[in-house]
């Protein structure tokens, strides 16, 4: 039950990745990226981590991913066109030729050192009081420090998107 | 699995499917009948007893029209938005307990289709996930007025769903669970348990009631989809079924932020007064006053839409903005105090 | 039962197409968009690697991972609106101001 559930989602995330990665509309690519993100929180859940599972669905797919759609529709971007400059044919032989070489190789590190069943999953595991409990004590800074970040990404965005007014 | 057990959650899926539809289609006449009465006219009465046959023949005029599909939309998006829109809103009810523990078929069965340790961030994500709905719709029909018409409706969903959140969290925060059960649990006894009543009085309510008309772009903040503004914003280019599938999906968003509005503060199914009965007729009573609840916030709903005049665009986002989020916010640091000092906020 | 093993490889392939998308496209928020990709595939390497070692440290780097994504989505968008404002397009082979 829980294999075809993997393999199913696994079909689904791959197949939307690849859309994300070549379609030449950026409307259809953010649509498939909101659909990837959905199904990497249904892996999550999978995983036995349903809160932050349901955080990505909340955060990522439902608001950064709906940014990002307003932006492309905003600037009214039209469809993209390939790589047609001088380097253009180089670029598109190494990129994929270098990047599947870099994937093999990390493949195969990860396929080595990881046991190939999961271990039953600790008391409260996916649960929100357990990461919170986590997040306020040990990972306290971080918590502080993210929350500045957070509103100096704002400040930052507002100011570098608004119009100069001479 | 043992059969009974996916017995049951089907039952339990194919009631709330039905009631959801049921309640959807009973929605539109009562609609009309009520701004009839507010607008001192009658509303429809020709169509069955007191017109109560109203919303089957407004099925039939939909389905009998002709299916147009603009020649230079986006085709598959086009198609995708009006599912789009009904699915997530139908997912966000999955989470709302709507009755206490019965007893069926020999086991005890909670009457939540999905009792999550998340299950309020649930509700939450479903709704987020509707936003994509309008977003496409406005884009795929290649129209201006539909573009601009999705975008804002867009981002005043967005931007609401931080007061939303946050008048929640505070909520959250008295009740120490995410899990909607427990937190309707938690207000059993007198109705003065409800959680409207603890932290500070009706503040987070308010605003919960507030950014819901919001998220459902409901009057007083319609704009993006009132007619003469921009014709019909994110459906404009829809007729028949598939704006009958907007519609619905409203509809359905209406539902569910009444339903977790009555969950989180209202006391759920909870009757409010000890009564002396047990087994079947405390629990037909406990899911009665749920759907009383839930029945009366929907007609604040329609009252407030006939009543109230829409909010032009600007003063809708700096209503959400620099008004609701502050307030939300001073909202949380309170209940937090109050929290520290156990006061007001009884476990 | 799943096969962490499996997981970690589509984690794999996922963060290679986001780069191959990184590489090959030409609109920034596209860029962008194959950036988040690679993001999520980390994120997914994360999870199975908390769910591998029983303990919340993990789900909480994922937490503070996908803040930070989204604080670099708000910032990055912010810049190429102002890009395409100075511009008119959101081709990054045009951006050269600074080549010599």
């Amino acid at each position: 039950m829980d294999a075809f559930a993997f393999y199913v989602l696994a079909l689904l995330t791959v197949a939307s990745a690849l859309v994300v990665v070549t379609h030449r509309n950026p409307v259809v690519s953010a649509v498939a990226l909101a659909f990837n993100l959905v199904s990497i929180a249904g892996f999550y859940v999978l995983l036995g981590a349903q809160f932050i599972g349901l955080l990505q669905v909340l955060v990522y797919a439902g608001a950064i991913m709906v940014l990002i759609l307003f932006v492309i529709m905003l600037l009214n971007l039209a469809e993209e066109l390939p790589p047609v400059k001088v380097a253009g044919t180089f670029q598109r032989v190494l990129a994929p030729a270098a990047t599947l070489t870099f994937a093999v190789v990390l493949g195969r590190a990860l396929w080595r050192d990881t046991p190939a069943t999961l271990p039953p999953a600790s008391e409260g595991f996916g649960t929100a009081a357990v990461l919170g409990r986590e997040l306020f004590t040990r990972y306290y800074y971080p918590f502080e420090v993210i929350s500045l970040l957070l509103v100096v990404a704002m400040v930052g965005a507002v100011l570098l998107a608004k119009r100069k007014l001479t | 699995m043992d059969p009974v057990a996916i017995l049951i959650a089907f039952l339990k899926i194919f009631l709330v499917f039905n009631v959801l539809m049921g309640a959807v289609a009973f929605m539109t006449w009562v609609e009309r009948r009520v701004s009839g009465i507010i607008q001192y006219r009658l509303g429809p009465n020709r169509v069955g007893p007191w017109g109560l046959l109203q919303p089957i023949a407004d099925g039939i005029k939909f389905i009998q029209k002709k299916d147009i599909v603009p020649d230079d939309a986006y085709v598959p998006f086009y198609l995708m938005a009006p599912a789009l829109a009904v699915v997530p809103a139908l997912f966000a009810f999955v989470v709302i307990p709507f009755g206490p523990e019965v007893v069926l078929f020999g086991r005890k069965v909670p009457l939540v289709i999905l009792d999550m340790d998340g299950g309020l961030l649930w509700g939450f994500a479903a709704t987020a996930l509707g936003v994509y709905a309008l977003v496409l719709a406005g884009w795929a029909s290649r129209s201006k007025f539909s573009l601009m018409g999705g975008l804002r409706s867009s981002a005043q969903m967005i931007s609401y769903e931080l007061p939303l959140v946050l008048s929640i969290v505070a909520v959250v925060l008295m009740a120490g669970t995410l899990r909607p059960t427990e937190i309707v649990a938690q207000q059993a006894g007198w109705f003065w348990n409800w959680n409207v009543c603890k932290g500070i009085p009706f503040l987070g309510f308010l605003l919960f009631t507030i950014a819901g008309y919001a998220e459902t772009n409901r009057v007083p903040f319609d704009l993006p989809e009132a007619e003469g503004e921009l014709v019909a914003g994110y459906h404009t280019e829809y007729s028949g079924m598939r704006f009958a599938a907007f519609f619905m999906a409203e509809y359905v968003n209406m539902m569910t932020s009444s339903a977790l509005g009555v969950t989180l503060f209202l006391g759920g199914w909870q009757l409010g007064f000890p009564v002396a009965l047990e087994g079947w007729p405390l629990w037909a009573l406990q899911i009665g006053a749920f759907v009383a609840k839930v029945a009366f916030f929907q007609f604040l709903f329609v009252w407030v839409r006939w009543t109230l005049p829409r909010f032009r665009y600007d003063q809708l986002m700096n209503l959400g903005w620099k008004g609701l989020l502050p307030v939300s916010l001073v909202n949380l640091a309170a209940t937090a105090l109050l929290v520290t000092f156990d006061f007001n906020v009884t476990r | 039962m799943i096969d962490p093993r499996l997981v970690l490889i589509l984690s794999t392939v996922l963060f290679a197409l986001g780069a191959v998308g990184v590489l090959l496209r030409r609109g920034a928020i596209s860029i962008l968009m194959c950036v988040e990709l690679m993001l999520n595939a980390a994120n997914l390497a994360f999870i199975t690697f908390a769910r591998l070692r029983g303990g919340p440290e993990a789900q909480i780097y994922v937490f503070f991972v996908m803040t930070l994504a989204a604080a670099e989505a708000a910032a990055g968008l912010a810049i190429v609106i102002a890009l395409f404002r100075l511009k008119g397009t959101t081709d990054v082979d045009e951006i050269n101001l600074l080549k010599w």
